[in-house]
C-alpha cells in the first residue's frame, strides 16, 4: 500500500475543504438551520406530532440526511472532477497509486467532510429543537455508511462528468427530488396507499427511515431492509469504481 | 548495460480510428539525455503518456528498469517523473504544498530539505508560499519541474519543457538538465526547437506520423551531416567545371552561374583558400560569396518531409 500517497490525497482534499470553509461547511449548516427555524420552531408548533414525535424533532434525521447526501455527492464529485478539468489529473494517473488508494484518499476526505457537517448540524439542531437519540451507536453507523456510500457515488459522478453541467445534473435533477420525496418532512404512512407503494422505489426512503429509527426507535420500513439497501448501493458503487479504473473509462485516452 | 527504458511494439489507435503510433521500438540508455524530435501531432506526447500511464497502448509493452509499466506499475512509476507540456497546476494551492502533495503521491516520506533544495535550484524558494495562480507562466513551468523533481525520479520526462519560455530561463533549464544528468538521472525530452536538441541531447530520435524514423547519437548525426557549403555567384556563367578543378567537391548550379563547394566542418583544412587561389589562377571571377552550415534542422526537415539526402538512416 502507498500510504504516503493516500495521505497526500486526503490532506490535499481536506486542505481544499478548509480553504473554502464558508462555502463547504458554514453555508450548509446555515441553510439547514433555517429549516429548523422555519419548520421546527415556527410552523412545527402548529403541526401535529407524527408517531408521537413532535414535528420539529421528526424532521431532524431527514434534514441531516438531506445535507449529508448533497454534500457527500458534491464534495466527492468536485474533488475528482476538478483535476480532470484543470489537467492536473496527469499526476494522479502517472503516480504509483492504485485505484483503491485513490478512492480511499478522495472518498475518505469527502466522507470526513460530510461527517463533520452532519455532526455540526446535529449540534446546531439541538439549539432549536429538543431531540433524543435512542440508538446512538446505530446513528453513528448510519451517518458513516451514508457518508461513505454517497461520497463514492459522487466520486463516480465526478469521473463520469466531462463538463460542469453534467456535474450538477444528477445531484440537482435526481438526488434532490429523491431526498425531498424520501420522507424527510413526512412519514410515508401519511401518503395515499398507491404512493406508499411507489415511494418504496426511492432508495432515500430507506436511508431516512433507518436514520430516524436510530433517533426515535420508530421506522417506516424495517431496519434490516434499510441497512441492506444502503449496503447494496455501496456494493454497486464499488463495482462501478472498480470497472472505471480497470478500463480507464473517461480517465485515460 | 541494460537500457533503463525498453519500448517494444508500442502502437496506439484512438477510438476515432486515428493511428497515433505505429509499432514503436526504442531503448533509452541509462543516464543519457534523449531528445525526441517531431512536428506537432507526430506522436511524441502520446508515446510519453503511454510510458507514464496516462494513456493506454493499443499493443506493445514498456519496461522501466525491468518493470512492466502496466503489470508492475508501482515499481515502474515510482522512478519516473513527468513534466507535462500543458501548464496544468492547482491554481489555488501554494507552491510548497503542491510539492509536498507530489512527493507523497509518489510514495516518498516527507523530506523538507530535499524540497528546499529543489525550490532553490529553480529560484522558487522565495515564492514557496505563493498561490500558483499568482505566478507567471515561466514560474508555473518551473513549479511543474519542481513537482516532478520532488519525488527524486531516476527517469525524467520533459515534454516541451521550454515552450513559451524566455531565452534566459531556457538557458537556466538547460543548465539544470545537465546537472540532473550529472547526478545520474536519465532524461527524455521532446521538443520542436531543434536548437535545444542540438545543444542538449546525447542521442536523438525523430518521430513523424507515428513512426520512429531515426535514432542516432547526436555527434554521429552531426558528423554525417555536418557539411558546410560555400556558394559563389560567378561573374560569367561556366558551361562545365574546369579540368584543373576536377576532383574537388564542386558542383555547378543555376545554369552555371553558381559554383557550390561542399566541405567538412570537422576537418582541419577546409580547402577554401586553395580553392580561391585556383579560381584566381583560372581567371574565374565571382561577385558574391556566402557559406552556410547544414544544421540538425536541415536533417530534420529532410527526414520529416521525406527528403533522401538526410541522415542516411
Amino acid at each position: 500500500m502507498n500510504w504516503h500517497g493516500i495521505r497526500a490525497i486526503y490532506r490535499f482534499e481536506m486542505a481544499r475543504t478548509f480553504r473554502t470553509i464558508t462555502q463547504s461547511i458554514a453555508s450548509p449548516v446555515l441553510s439547514t438551520s433555517l429549516y429548523f427555524v422555519v419548520f421546527g420552531a415556527a410552523i412545527g408548533s402548529r403541526m401535529g406530532a407524527i408517531d408521537g414525535i413532535s414535528y420539529g424533532a421528526f424532521i431532524i434525521p431527514g434534514l441531516i440526511m438531506l445535507s449529508l447526501l448533497n454534500e457527500s455527492i458534491s464534495n466527492a464529485s468536485f474533488g475528482i472532477y476538478m483535476p480532470k478539468w484543470s489537467g492536473t489529473i496527469y499526476e494522479l494517473l502517472s503516480a504509483p497509486v492504485s485505484a483503491m488508494e485513490t478512492v480511499i484518499g478522495y472518498v475518505g476526505a469527502a466522507a470526513t467532510k460530510s461527517l463533520m457537517l452532519g455532526v455540526l448540524i446535529l449540534i446546531t439542531a439541538r439549539l432549536f429543537v429538543p431531540y433524543e437519540v435512542v440508538h446512538p451507536f446505530w446513528m453513528i453507523g448510519f451517518l458513516l455508511l451514508t457518508a461513505v456510500t454517497f461520497s463514492l457515488f459522487g466520486f463516480i459522478i465526478g469521473l463520469w462528468a466531462d463538463d460542469w453541467q453534467k456535474l450538477q445534473v444528477i445531484p440537482l435533477m435526481i438526488v434532490t427530488p429523491m431526498t425531498f420525496l424520501g420522507g424527510a418532512f413526512y412519514s410515508i404512512n401519511m401518503l395515499p396507499p398507491l404512493w406508499q407503494k411507489i415511494t418504496l422505489f426511492n432508495p432515500v426512503v430507506y436511508l431516512i427511515s433507518g436514520f430516524r429509527w436510530s433517533f426515535y426507535g420508530t421506522a417506516d420500513v424495517s431496519i434490516i431492509v434499510s441497512i441492506s439497501a444502503i449496503v447494496g448501493f455501496l456494493i454497486a458503487c464499488l463495482i462501478a469504481v472498480w470497472w472505471i479504473f480497470r478500463t480507464g473509462w473517461k480517465l485515460k485516452t | 548495460m541494460s537500457p533503463i527504458i525498453s519500448i517494444r511494439g508500442i502502437s496506439k489507435t484512438y477510438a476515432s480510428g486515428f493511428q497515433a503510433l505505429k509499432s514503436i521500438d526504442l531503448d533509452i540508455r541509462r543516464g543519457e539525455i534523449f531528445a525526441l524530435l517531431g512536428p506537432n501531432g507526430a506522436g511524441k506526447t502520446t508515446l510519453i503518456n503511454i510510458i507514464c500511464g496516462i494513456a493506454n497502448a493499443s499493443s506493445g509493452s514498456v519496461l522501466a528498469d525491468g518493470h512492466d509499466t502496466v503489470r508492475d506499475f508501482r515499481a515502474a512509476r515510482s522512478m519516473i517523473g513527468l513534466v507535462p507540456q500543458e501548464l496544468a497546476t492547482d491554481a489555488f494551492e501554494c507552491v510548497l504544498a503542491t510539492l509536498k502533495f507530489s512527493r507523497g503521491l509518489f510514495g516518498k516520506p516527507p523530506n523538507p530539505a530535499h524540497l528546499e533544495k529543489v525550490l532553490r535550484a529553480l529560484s522558487l524558494w522565495d515564492r514557496r508560499n505563493s498561490k500558483i495562480m499568482t505566478l507567471s507562466g515561466g514560474m508555473k513551468r518551473r513549479v511543474l519541474i519542481a513537482k516532478a523533481l520532488s519525488h527524486e525520479p531516476q527517469i525524467l520526462f520533459l515534454d516541451e519543457p521550454t515552450a513559451g519560455v524566455d531565452v534566459e530561463l531556457r538557458r537556466d533549464m538547460w543548465q539544470m538538465v545537465r546537472e540532473l544528468r550529472a547526478s545520474g538521472v536519465t532524461i527524455i525530452l521532446t521538443t520542436h526547437y531543434i536548437e535545444e536538441a542540438e545543444e542538449m541531447a546525447d542521442r536523438i530520435g525523430v518521430i513523424s506520423k507515428g513512426e520512429l524514423i531515426l535514432v542516432e547519437d547526436k555527434d554521429v548525426l552531426m558528423r554525417k551531416l555536418g557539411k558546410k557549403q560555400l556558394t559563389l555567384q560567378l561573374q560569367t556563367p561556366l558551361a562545365a567545371i574546369p579540368e584543373s578543378l576536377a576532383g574537388l567537391p564542386l558542383e555547378l548550379a543555376d545554369e552555371g552561374n553558381t559554383l557550390i563547394y561542399t566541405f567538412d566542418t570537422q576537418s582541419e583544412q577546409t580547402g577554401i583558400a586553395a580553392l580561391l587561389r585556383k579560381l584566381s589562377d583560372q581567371g574565374i571571377d565571382f561577385k558574391d560569396l556566402h557559406s552556410s552550415e547544414s544544421s540538425l534542422e536541415d536533417i530534420f526537415v529532410n527526414l520529416v518531409h521525406g527528403g533522401k539526402n538526410g541522415a542516411g538512416a
